[in-house]
């Protein structure tokens, strides 16, 4: 299981870098932002596989709280993006 | 016995769900226009990462924290297609255009004004 969980985290921080590419080039800025939303799922998963493998269980606390904050990251750059403020 | 069976169900959803994620990178990689790309990406954020944190669970068992973690897999169910929604309304509202096809012009703030 450890292998597995090993593997799936060196396979998603590829995938990490790859979401990154589309992040800097990508011609709009909502490719940015699905981007980045993506590349948040991704470190979630991470922190739970890293949690899993390590036997460090608070982990799943920051992944908690990760998600949340990429939540209100993703809505709050769609509403500047289409309001041109925060208000 | 049961927990060895736990684990392999435990490898097969992780298996499952790191495949969702290597396609919807492909696709965001690929794909031609944004709309299209928001497609790719929450199909990674609703099956890869519920897939990943099942088979975490499965891995886990019948504990608290695995309760914490279903929460977390609930709560990526509740927010992602929301978050996919809101960047593809904003894309429609700045008239970002689509690869092909007709851009079918409708503002919808002048409806929501009137």
């Amino acid at each position: 299981m450890e292998l597995v969980l090993q593997t799936a985290s060196y396979i998603l921080v590829v995938l990490l870098f790859l979401c990154l590419y589309r992040a800097v080039v990508g011609p709009s800025v909502p490719d940015r932002v699905a981007a980045i939303n993506l590349v948040g799922t991704k470190t979630v998963t991470m922190l739970v596989f890293v949690a899993l493998a390590t036997d460090q269980l608070f982990f799943f606390d920051i992944a908690l709280v990760y998600a949340l904050i990429s939540f209100l990251m993703t809505v709050g750059m769609a509403k500047y993006f289409e309001t041109g403020n925060l208000g | 016995m049961l927990q060895s069976a736990m684990d392999a169900a435990a490898v097969v959803f992780v298996t499952a769900g790191v495949f969702f994620f290597i396609v919807s990178t492909v696709g965001l990689l690929r794909l031609p226009d944004v709309y299209t790309r928001l497609h790719a990406t929450s199909k990674a954020d609703t099956l890869g990462a519920g897939l990943c944190l099942i088979g975490a669970i499965l891995h886990l068992g019948w504990t608290l924290t695995s309760i914490k973690l279903l929460l977390v897999v609930v709560f990526i169910w509740v927010t992602s297609p929301t978050a996919a929604h809101l960047i593809g309304k904003a894309a429609y509202r700045a008239r970002v255009r689509p690869a092909c096809g007709e851009f079918a012009i409708f503002d919808v703030r002048e409806e929501e004004d009137s």
